[in-house]
């Protein structure tokens, strides 16, 4: 008798942890791998508090088709063999169905044949071309490409009838990214690059290189290709030596810090930015002007720290997936692929995206918006005239 | 003309930087023969909490002052909690256990602070002074005449003082010195503090010109140690001109050979000065101990 009681417990309990896990099951997972810590955190780490703000977000309302989103992120610390390990236990150990993260191209790089291979969607946060050229099935990215800020500035360039100019890059990979493609499209846009300069991505000095442009016949403009204080060490020493000619910054810098750390050298510097940065200043017929400021004002309240463009990248990435589930109306891998790469109108913090079969990113160049530094703030520099 | 004044202004400022990061490295070097390579952290330390704690509203010389002395707490404690227990060790692990110390340093000003780079305003204004067709930065000047100053001072310390005797014997012959009643471990403990001392006012002093993050420290320890070998290592004299030189390397093989090998060139050329000179340009030759 007792064992017979013994053995209806025992079902009954099993019975009512099978219902209580049900809801578990149920759940949506998506993977992350992100350069949390390490020298690329500046971008993972705003990266993981919009997923981690996001994602409460989605499941206070609801989930998505019914669901809950699962988050699950890994820190690489900047590493891409830790990130394809990390890859590799989301693949096998977590079962995700999504995977939003890939904070450096680097990292991306190494994570992608991974997703591939077992058929995952991938949305990386990083900027590279390479990751989107050529197309691969399962991957897609976010954040726009250093071509195109390349693109965006040489256009503004023509439109101001300067031709000729000269880069000066970081030797880290970023400028050297930025700065390979610049001088790539540089005869396609009509643009001259008649003289180069390097700098380490820690000198504290760069006046002999600056000297060496200024004292170059013809040089009508000055582009940087650079990412953390060089460009602000660029921009101080540029005005020291009282260099007449305009500045352009690339959209690496396009944060609030590189005002307060260049201070009054700031002063008529030109770049392109994500539209997120401007949100306050976009005209109100704008329509990335809601997105942005809802992120701005969310990001801003949730974190007590002002919004990044990278922070912008994940949510875009997000949202892109999410969208992808709804439509889907379902979890399923390939099903949610399919629908990532039919995103057609997407209003994200990083511009309008149109994803195609053939363009993984489906951002154009009016995902950028040309900058000048004004007192001490951006202003919009009006696409029409100069 | 013009321009050789301007990368001779560039190397200065720079070779100021270094030389000041170098200075840093004597101290210790002197009373213990460890190299501290968590030299760059005191001057990412005595930087960034002069950042912050203007940020929190105290006022800038108050806030630098705090700044030193939060960095030479530091200094005691990086001797006494990781240094000092480990006294019989040679110098190789104590070596080691400083670039722990570093890497730990490190990682907690990542947390405490941020990851973000920071500036401080300088000194005497941002505009340049211009001379024969070149311009340098009044703040360049301060980071000289800072060096300058810790120079001397460390000399009369040194040279003039019981305590900095007690210094040499220490560093001379540790046993002796403590046969003859120096007490060798705070001898040894000052030392740090003083270092971290010097480390934070070097961190203050550059941060206008060079910014700072958390992170900062690696890079100018790595090129204020090239310096500090160049000039001799333990020579508070050999460290200020070792910076300098190495500055007037870097911005005139950036000037006249190519922005790109300006490491190579300089790193190159103290190569060929250290197999020439060993023991530095005013390094002392090593008397081997028994």
């Amino acid at each position: 008798m007792s064992k017979l009681r013994h053995a209806v417990a025992v079902a009954a309990m099993s019975m009512a942890a099978l219902t209580a896990g049900q809801p578990a099951a149920a759940q949506i997972k998506i993977g992350s791998v992100l350069s949390v810590t390490g020298p690329a955190s500046f971008l993972g780490d705003p990266e993981k508090r919009t997923l981690e703000i996001y994602v409460e977000e989605i499941n206070a309302k609801g989930g998505v088709n019914g669901q809950k989103l699962q988050l699950i992120v890994y820190d690489d610390g900047g590493d891409a063999n830790n990130a394809r390990t990390f890859a590799t236990r989301l693949v096998e150990e977590d079962k995700v169905v999504a995977m939003v993260g890939g904070t450096t191209t680097g990292t991306t790089m190494a994570m992608i044949p991974v997703f591939e291979e077992a058929q995952i969607p991938f949305i990386s946060l990083a900027g590279a071309v390479q990751i989107i050229e050529p197309v691969r099935k399962w991957v897609f990215k976010t954040p726009h490409t250093d071509r195109m800020a390349c693109e965006k500035i040489f256009a503004d360039l023509k439109r101001r009838n300067l031709t000729s100019i000269a880069i000066i890059s970081g030797t880290d990979a970023f400028g050297k990214s930025m700065r390979d493609q610049c001088v790539a499209i540089a005869p396609k846009a009509g643009i001259k690059v008649i003289h180069e300069e390097t700098y380490g991505p820690r000198d504290s000095d760069m006046t002999p290189q600056l000297t060496n442009i200024r004292n170059k016949a013809g040089v009508q403009a000055v582009v940087n290709a650079g990412f953390g204080q060089g460009p602000a060490i660029v921009t101080r020493n540029f005005r020291q030596l009282d260099i007449k000619v305009p500045l352009y910054q690339s959209h690496g810098v396009a944060s609030k810090q590189f005002i307060s750390l260049a201070g009054p050298a700031a002063e008529g510097v030109r770049l392109p930015a994500a539209a997120l940065l401007v949100a306050d200043k976009l005209p109100n017929n704008d329509p990335q002007k809601p997105v942005v400021t809802a992120y701005s004002r969310t990001y801003t309240q949730k974190t007590g720290q002002p919004v990044s463009t990278f922070g912008g990248h994940a949510y875009d990435g997000l949202m892109i997936l999410v969208q992808a589930m709804q439509r889907a109306k379902s979890a399923d891998k390939a099903k949610v692929r399919d629908e990532i790469e039919r995103t057609k109108g997407f209003i994200g913090t990083g511009g309008i995206v149109n994803m195609s079969p053939t363009d993984h990113m489906g951002l154009d160049l009016s995902a950028f918006r040309m900058l000048e530094i004004r007192n001490g703030d951006w202003t919009l520099v009006p696409e029409g005239g100069s | 003309m013009a321009e050789f004044l301007q990368f001779f202004f560039s190397g200065l400022t720079v070779g100021a930087v270094y030389a000041l990061v170098a200075l840093g490295f004597t101290l210790i070097y002197n009373a213990s023969d460890v190299i501290n390579f968590a030299q760059g952290e005191f001057v990412m330390l005595g930087g960034l909490s002069t950042v912050f704690l203007a940020m929190a509203g105290i006022p800038l010389p108050l806030a630098a002052l705090l700044a030193v002395l939060l960095t030479i707490a530091v200094g005691i404690a990086l001797y006494y909690l990781a240094i000092e227990p480990a006294r019989g060790a040679s110098a190789v692990s104590l070596i080691m256990i400083t670039i722990g110390a570093s890497i730990f340093l490190r990682g907690t000003a990542q947390v405490v602070f941020d990851k973000r780079f920071h500036s401080l305003p300088p000194l005497f204004g941002s505009d340049p002074i211009r001379w024969g067709g070149a311009a340098i930065l009044p703040q360049s000047l301060v980071v000289l005449a800072g060096a300058a100053i810790i120079v001397v001072l460390l000399w009369l310390f040194i040279d003039r003082t019981l305590l900095g005797k007690a210094v040499i014997a220490t560093a001379a012959n540790r046993l002796a010195a403590w046969l003859v009643g120096i007490n060798t471990r705070q001898i040894v403990g000052l030392s740090f503090a003083v270092s971290a001392g010097i480390g934070a006012i070097a961190g203050i002093l550059v941060t206008p010109i060079t910014l700072t993050s958390y992170d900062v420290g690696t890079l100018l320890a790595l090129k204020g140690f090239a310096a500090a070998m160049l000039g001799g290592i333990g020579s508070a004299l050999g460290a200020v001109v070792g910076g300098l030189v190495l500055g007037m390397l870097e911005a005139f093989s950036a000037g006249y050979v190519s922005s790109k090998y300006k490491d190579a060139v300089a790193f190159l050329i103290i190569l060929i000065v250290l197999f020439a000179i060993p023991n530095g340009l005013f390094g002392r030759g090593k008397v081997e101990r028994v």
